[in-house]
């Protein structure tokens, strides 16, 4: 052959150069949300003031003082960094590059710092009580979310986080006032979140029934069993059955003294220390071990995982089994992690916010943290600023998880892209 | 190892897929599985691998009676199987899916994957057969040639001794098909036995030791390589088949259809139709050739304003069809047959009715300020199913219920039932039976005699050939060439591998390719 | 369209029963299709769903029960004890939420007798409007689970236009449910502008939005327009009699003519769905967005269409919620109207007649078992698992069938195999 190779080339054939389009997106919403904060929390902010905050606890080795700026002027410069950043974007999506994730997390951080100083100008708060709180109110959405994204990554749908949450809470609670034990009320959540797990496989993995349909269903299935056990049994035996201990906080000797990171991240309860060993396990298991390749390919295109001869339904029950146990373990925190006694529909939509901390996470178990962090963030500082009389309508800071989730899932600060086969029933011959 | 199969049946509902068939694969053997779409060749190799369950028969390796179970049992028998539709995960590399289901893994007993071990087996099998792969490419990225080697590569990985290749050259290229023929023969040579499944008379010719022919689900006899292709073809549909549809030839008129630079871009801007340019007479049917996915899809979608194209004009009968939505377009007097009729021409849970309809429900005729003229739509279907032979139960039966000869015939019923300007079919016949695809060629080629401009895209060279006044040739999103309907099948295949008109002529008086012959 | 939380493709269909899917004829005569339903056992399999629900509920009350847990206690010694106080336990529960459901036998006048059942009629109102929306966005593929979103916002529009103009009589209560109409329709608008441009998931969206409606409400709810003049309870005025939704029976019953609307609305579905040409484009992109787009349908245009439609039905239910029963707005409004919607029109199987009877059904269940919590202690939310059993076991026939030992009917081993 003279002119023409006919072996075709291994490589991707040598198309036209792709024409990039600049993306615009990212700095007109650092732009548009910079300016804002400059304008609302900078230069219509309240002039004179100061903001306080206290960074330090008494059990700390180092002790620094609380930190004072002015309010107004601090607002006014990190407003102006802000707009830096959005003008270093602009530079990049002109030359047809992403801004990248450090300067979306570092402009985050800025708008979140210029909206504290704004929000308690002339008042003081605890940054360590603010990053402790917001830790602890993640536990439940990152225990849910990872629930989650085991269930998806096998390609099932879990709608149901709620209900594993509500009743993980609710055998924790029970268990441990029995037994008067917090640690046998741990081994209880997840049991009792296996239950809600066990009917969603059944009904999703064996029956086929849309997964979607199952899991509202068998929300409000925990929430009426829940509920009805409660009025009927809970109540009248308030002190035996529902009277459990609470977990102690476990301080982690040495690591619990660095000053901000020690109690944030060390003086906290067993729950919390599950839940790092959680997010680097399922991180582990998922994309380094056989057991994660596999349980991958089934949510991918279970088809072809059924023709190497993995076992795609057995893969999805122990999957759905798995996520429910973990989801339920989350259950925990609403009983015997924080307030002790169960109540009626005590999670509260908390199940829903972990879904979208699994989406916005991309169904990661370390990005699932983050987001539930970014959550637990803004339903801590929604307390906080709730009891110092702040200007934002305390309504608002909890529709915040709901509305970023909205803007996370419609694309505008990046595609998500799910597991492939999730939500499709396997059909086999 | 010897593979032999006895008295396999299988039936879904009330249809027999296979029927008591008796089947022997000798060592070493390339053996064709030469069948109609939809004879039971698939449902057989479905069998064989443990994805269906007999309903009776059984499955012997070296004489020895085997049960599978399952895709697993079947492996381990030393079975590998190439799908038609590809059994790769898309956003794994090309590591990962090889190993998927057998993967190596670091000591230590936690199941830690050995990536390393895996790219390292890759790279042998990819070199000990001559071809390159990249053990780190993800293989939605690849194209489909290469991905059909990560296909037969998984299979090897597993030391497979029988290997089942499912109409493997439906996506390939005619020299992409040479090249697969040299592995075949290859691993010939190491001793794996080959089941060559395809319904293409002359890539079996060129390759297979022996020819089984597998009709309506139970085989018809068998025949060997030298056997001529209408021999082998009358085997495989029952009767003795004119291979030519005899039309008359055609008398064009005015020109009315004139596309001009035509550029649609894919998501990433690169350019997936690129400055495409034809014009089309009133009575001519210009056929598209090509290899699956060189741009034929996304010129169809733009033809009818499915997709935007970034550049490029489409004039029918001087009106600019660019930037019209698609009903506008089919408004406009544009008739279009997707190729992919049970995802893009029916809804299957609609009644035939409905579904003959689909497109026309807005219109006077049937619909009246907003309301359903059932009446109309009744009579039309009855009118229909008659006029276009449909084997329905009747006009409320689901469209998704058919066979796919009867659900084409149905688009195709609804499509040439207004009065068009412009008539597009792409892939007409895929998937059809043999009397439906002749009744169906003959409609669109009344409807070209009618005085309609056609437009046929197909990847079936022979469908190419057959309906053709002209024959346009498209590779990578570029019009190679638009040649005369008598071209040579080598040199049209030289074309659609990207290679100029004259070049092509050239090269094919010089070294015919196996498949190319006549 | 694999960049979605959930697969694209799942076709919200494929979870309902067999004939949902397969009856796509709008020309098949009801009495054959009602035949073939009861031969193929699809309306038995409702039944005995129903019983088995009702079995699962009432092992439930009779383990709770204290008298029954007494017995147990020397279960062995007089095993009959315990079943008697179970059985008891049980009969009574069902016998009372019967009474207060349909017919109170133990009323001395007729009008007491009967009440309870327009009180189901009052109740059912609302869950059969707001199911029919989620059954429009069902049958055109779209999961809408934000008619509790859409029910607040109806409510609050509806309830604003109520209690904060003075109108004509007439003029003043058509405004009040347009306003309500128009608030669902956006609030499910936006999840459809979303879905339709940027492919967002409806689920997902619709999901986050009932969180942000409540929490909107609660905002309103602190603002001076909607409380009552020096009042700092959470509670709005009280809708003005030109805007109430008038009693159909006088003041012995709080049935209002909301039913009516809820009568209207289900022949309005019905002829949208079956026999309009917008109902055939819903029920084409439903079933196959592909060939639908193909066939010149617009899907975007289609797709916040019907989110509009579902949400407006959604946001009527809101509005005759709060005209004609509530009269005021609260912070709980919408109770959990938008969640028994969804299990409503599952039930229906996203038909309107069979809404209008899921919706009594719940309706029942709910006035039912606040009498019942009142009389026998059973507290009511028995009721929410017997709703939740029901639409499992409707959803999965074999499993109801594995239980009843029944025959797997014919047409399902053909269906099951050409699957």
């Amino acid at each position: 052959m003279t002119a023409v190779d006919t072996r075709a080339p291994a490589a991707p054939p040598a198309r036209t150069e792709p024409l990039t389009r600049r993306s615009w997106r990212a700095p007109i919403a650092f732009g548009v949300l910079g300016l804002a904060a400059l304008v609302l929390f900078g230069l219509l902010g309240k002039s004179g003031e100061d903001t306080t905050f206290v960074i330090s606890t008494d059990n700390d080795w180092v002790q620094i003082g609380p930190v004072s700026v002015p309010s107004q002027a601090t607002a006014i410069v990190l407003g102006v960094l802000m707009l830096l950043l959005a003008a270093y974007a602009a530079w990049r999506a002109w030359n047809r590059q992403r801004p990248g994730v450090w300067v979306a997390a570092l402009f985050g951080v800025l708008w979140v710092l210029s909206f504290l100083v704004w929000a308690v100008a002339g008042k003081s708060m605890s940054l360590v009580g603010l990053l402790q709180g917001s830790l602890i109110l993640a536990v439940p959405l990152a225990f849910g979310a990872m629930g989650g994204l085991l269930n998806e990554r096998s390609g099932v749908v879990n709608i149901a986080i709620e209900g594993q949450l509500l009743t993980g809470a609710f055998g924790a609670a029970v268990v441990a006032s029995v037994t008067h034990s917090v640690y046998a009320g741990l081994i209880a959540a997840p049991v009792a979140g296996l239950v809600i797990g066990s009917l969603l496989a059944l009904f999703t993995v064996k029956y086929r029934v849309n997964q979607i349909i199952v899991g509202v269903v068998l929300n409000v299935f925990a929430v009426g069993l829940t509920s009805f056990l409660f009025s009927s049994v809970l109540k009248p035996n308030a002190a035996t059955l529902n009277s459990p201990p609470r977990m102690p906080v476990i301080d982690i000797p040495v690591l619990s003294g660095i000053p901000i990171i020690g109690p944030v991240l060390f003086r906290q309860t067993l729950l919390v220390y599950l839940l790092y060993v959680a997010v680097f396990v399922v991180t582990v298991a998922l994309f380094r071990t056989r057991w994660g390749l596999r349980v991958r390919a089934v949510g991918e295109h279970p088809l072809a995982a059924d023709t190497v001869g993995i076992d795609v339904q057995a893969t999805r029950w122990r999957n759905v089994l798995l996520g429910s146990m973990v989801a339920g373990l989350g259950g925990a925190f609403f009983t015997i992690g924080s307030v002790g006694a169960f109540s009626q529909e005590m999670t509260a939509g908390k199940g829903y916010i972990a879904l979208a901390a699994m989406i916005l996470g991309r169904w990661t178990p370390v990005g699932a943290l983050a987001a539930a962090l970014l959550f637990g963030f803004s339903d801590k500082l929604q307390q906080v600023l709730g009891v110092l009389q702040t200007p934002v309508p305390n309504q608002f800071m909890l529709m915040l998880p709901y509305l970023v989730t909205i803007v996370a899932v419609a694309g505008l600060v990046g595609r998500v892209r799910g597991p492939a086969a999730a939500g499709e029933p396997y059909v086999k011959e | 190892m010897k593979l032999e199969l006895r008295g396999i049946t299988k039936s879904f509902g009330p249809l027999v897929a296979n029927d008591h068939i008796d089947l022997v694969i000798e060592p070493g053997e390339i053996h064709a599985l030469l069948g109609e779409n939809g004879a039971g060749k698939s449902t057989l190799m479905n069998v064989l691998f443990g994805l269906y369950d007999a309903d009776s028969g059984e499955i012997l390796l070296d004489d020895e009676p085997r049960t599978f179970s399952g895709p697993r049992d079947a492996l381990g028998a030393g079975i590998g199987m190439v799908h038609q539709h590809f059994m790769l995960v898309p956003v794994f590399t090309v590591a990962e899916n090889v190993m998927l289901g057998h993967e190596s893994t670091k000591p230590g007993g936690v199941g830690m994957l050995d990536l390393d071990a895996a790219r390292q087996r890759v790279r042998e099998l990819a070199d000990r057969f001559g071809f390159e792969l990249d053990p780190d490419a993800v293989v939605e990225d690849l194209p489909v040639g290469v991905q059909q080697r990560v296909e037969i590569v998984k299979a090897l990985a597993r030391d497979a001794q029988v290997l089942i290749l499912d109409e493997p050259t439906a996506v390939l290229t005619p020299q992409e098909t040479d090249e697969l023929i040299g592995i075949m023969r290859q691993l010939k040579e190491a001793g794996t036995s080959i089941v060559f499944i395809t319904h293409k008379l002359r890539e079996v010719r060129a390759v297979a030791d022996r020819i089984t022919v597998i009709r309506r689900g139970a085989v018809v006899g068998s025949a060997s390589p030298e056997a001529s292709e209408t021999d082998l073809a009358s085997m495989m549909v029952g009767r003795a088949v004119s291979l030519s549809l005899g039309k008359a030839p055609a008398v064009p008129g005015e020109t009315t259809v004139q596309v001009r630079g035509l550029t649609v871009l894919d998501a990433n801007g690169s350019a997936v139709v690129d400055d495409v340019s034809f014009e089309l007479a009133r009575g001519e049917i210009l056929t598209l050739a090509g290899v699956q996915g060189n741009g034929q899809t996304e010129l169809c979608e733009a033809l009818l304003g499915l997709e935007r194209p970034a550049a490029g004009s489409i004039l029918l009968e001087g009106n600019e069809l660019v930037g019209l939505s698609p009903k506008q377009v089919l408004d406009a007097g544009v008739g279009f047959v997707p190729e992919d009729r049970s995802v893009d021409g029916l809804v299957g849970d609609f009644s035939v009715a409905e579904n003959l309809v689909l497109d026309l429900v807005h219109t006077k005729e049937f619909s009246r300020a907003g309301a359903l003229d059932l009446a109309a739509i009744r009579k039309n279907a009855d009118h229909r199913i008659q006029e276009y032979d449909i084997r329905t139960q009747s006009a409320t039966q689901a469209a998704g219920r058919l066979s796919g000869g009867n659900q084409q015939k149905v688009v195709l019923a609804r499509e040439l039932s207004r009065p068009l300007k412009l008539f597009i079919a792409s892939q007409p016949t895929r998937g059809v039976d043999v009397g439906s695809i002749e009744f169906l060629h003959r409609r669109i080629v009344a409807e070209r005699d009618g005085g309609t401009p056609v437009l046929i895209v197909s990847t079936e060279l022979d469908e190419v050939v057959e309906l053709a006044d002209r024959i346009a040739v498209m590779y990578r999103g570029r019009l190679v060439g638009i040649v005369p309907s008598d071209t040579p099948r080598d040199v049209l295949g030289l074309m659609m591998a990207g290679v100029p008109h004259d070049e092509a002529t050239a090269q094919a008086a010089e070294h015919p390719t196996e498949a190319g012959h006549e | 369209m694999s960049d979605e939380i959930v697969g694209a493709d799942a076709s919200p269909t494929s979870g309902m029963p067999e004939p949902e899917r397969a009856k796509a004829a709008p020309e098949e005569d009801r009495g054959q299709r009602a035949l073939r339903e009861i031969v193929s056992g699809d309306i038995g399999v409702s039944v005995l769903a129903f019983v088995l629900a009702l079995v699962i509920g009432g092992l439930l009350i009779a383990f709770t029960n204290p008298e029954v847990t007494a017995a147990a206690h020397y279960f062995f010694a007089k095993p009959m004890d315990t079943i008697t106080a179970a059985w008891n336990a049980v009969w009574d529960a069902y016998a009372a939420m019967f009474r207060g459901a349909v017919y109170n036998g133990q009323a001395d006048t007729f009008q007491k007798a009967i009440r309870p059942l327009t009180e189901t009629m009052t109740v059912a109102t609302p869950l059969i409007i707001a199911a029919l929306g989620v059954a429009v966005g069902f049958r055109a593929g779209l999961f809408n689970i934000g008619a509790q979103g859409q029910i607040i916002l109806g409510a609050t529009v509806g309830g604003y236009i109520g209690f904060a103009y003075s109108l004509p009589a007439g003029i003043h209560l058509l405004l009040a449910l347009l306003g309500g109409i128009l608030g669902g329709a956006i609030w499910a608008g936006i999840a459809g502008v979303l879905k339709a441009r940027t492919g967002a998931h409806e689920v997902i969206v619709t999901i986050m939005l009932n969180y942000v409606a409540l929490y909107l409400l609660a905002y309103l709810l602190t603002t001076d327009k909607f409380t009552r003049a020096g009042s700092n309870q959470p509670t709005s005025p009280g809708v003005k009699e030109t805007a109430q939704l008038p009693l159909l029976l006088g003041d012995w019953s709080r049935l209002h003519a909301g039913f009516i609307v809820a009568i209207l609305a289900s022949i309005f579905v019905w002829w949208l769905m079956t026999r309009s040409v917008l109902g055939f484009r819903f029920r084409a992109v439903g079933s196959n967005p592909h060939a639908s787009r193909t066939s010149g349908i617009g899907i975007p245009t289609t797709i916040v269409l019907v989110m509009v439609v579902s949400g407006a039905l959604a946001g009527l239910a809101g509005g005759v919620h709060i005209l004609g029963t509530e009269h005021q707005l609260t912070g709980g409004i919408a109770g959990s109207l938008g969640f028994d919607a969804i299990t409503v029109a599952l039930l229906g199987r996203s038909r309107p007649l069979g809404i209008f009877f899921a919706g009594l059904l719940y309706g029942g269940l709910n006035v039912g078992g606040r009498v019942m919590e009142a009389a026998t202690g059973t507290p009511i939310d028995i009721v929410l698992v017997i709703q939740a059993l029901v639409v499992l076991f409707i959803a999965a026939p074999p499993l109801v069938r594995a239980i009843f030992r029944l025959p797997t009917p014919r047409a399902a081993v053909a269906k099951g195999a050409a699957a």
